[in-house]
């Protein structure tokens, strides 16, 4: 990829991860998206029957979500649409999430632990007489 | 505001670097300070695994830089993404003598890499997925 694609394609991620975040914001889309994860693609009737929320509440937050790439509507049976969750842009946005995930602190702290409680064995008190540590 | 492609942490620890770099590079000091459990084979393109036993998880890794007892590189999968996702972060440790003791700065970097076929996947709105596996499974039952 050239450098200007690279810079674009950096901003695009940015802006993919933030779309995902700002949909999960929501208790109502991520109720929606969690539908749609565990149960697979489904009508805004079907959700509807399976979710607190009114029938045309659902129909405009899957809108929305379509509008950002986080569904994609495709032909059902009779006509209806049906939106299936889309995987790609929550990957991106997991990776942005791995970073702040990984923990460095407890493992370098165990390892200081580690080679403290090697160095000085299990005993609590210092044995003058016993043999120095090479 | 982008998210850290990197991270860095540097310790002072009261011990040589001898002795850091057999904590850090052998099965037995992996295993008591890092995972539960561990096995390595230390050279390069050698691999290791971790195995955290509470957390019922491990982590296979693939050794890079192997310099005692100065540099420790390897690559391993990135924390929370499918298995089969080929990206993989970097993680080097150096260790510098700092008096009787040694100074060790460890990185991690890769988080923000992105492949071209994930960078696809996220834009050009294709409907892949679970659908396509398993219409491709439909279509090798079919054929057996």
């Amino acid at each position: 990829m050239p450098p200007d694609a690279e810079a674009l394609a950096e901003a695009d991620i940015e802006a993919v991860a933030e779309q995902v975040f700002v949909a999960l914001a929501d208790p109502s889309r991520r109720a929606i998206l969690a539908a749609l994860a565990s149960g697979g693609p489904a009508t805004a009737t079907d959700l509807a029957d399976r979710l607190p929320i009114t029938r045309q509440a659902i129909a405009k937050h899957l809108a929305l979500l379509a509008e950002v790439g986080l569904v994609t509507p495709e032909p059902g049976e009779r006509r209806r649409v049906r939106y299936r969750l889309r995987s790609a842009p929550m990957q991106v946005a997991q990776q942005f999430l791995a970073a702040l995930a990984r923990d460095w602190d407890g493992p370098l702290g165990a390892l200081k632990d580690h080679l403290d409680r090697s160095a000085h064995g299990p005993a609590t008190t210092p044995h003058p007489s016993s043999p120095g540590a090479t | 505001m982008a998210f850290p492609d990197r991270i860095e942490r540097t310790v002072e620890l009261a011990h040589p670097p001898a002795k850091v770099w057999a904590a850090l590079t052998t099965a037995e000091g992996l295993g008591a300070w890092f995972g539960n459990e561990a096995a390595i084979d230390l050279r390069p393109g050698g691999s290791a695994r971790m195995r955290w036993s509470e957390e019922g998880y491990t982590a296979h890794m693939q050794v890079e830089r192997v310099e005692e007892p100065a540099v420790f590189g390897f690559t391993w999968h990135i924390f929370g993404l499918p298995e089969d996702d080929p990206r993989r972060t970097y993680v080097e440790f150096t260790l510098e003598p700092a008096g009787a003791g040694t100074r060790l700065t460890v990185t991690e970097s890769g988080f923000a890499q992105l492949p071209d076929d994930l960078y696809r996947k996220a834009y050009d709105g294709n409907t892949d997925g679970w659908a396509k596996e398993l219409g491709e499974l439909a279509a090798y039952l079919d054929a057996a």
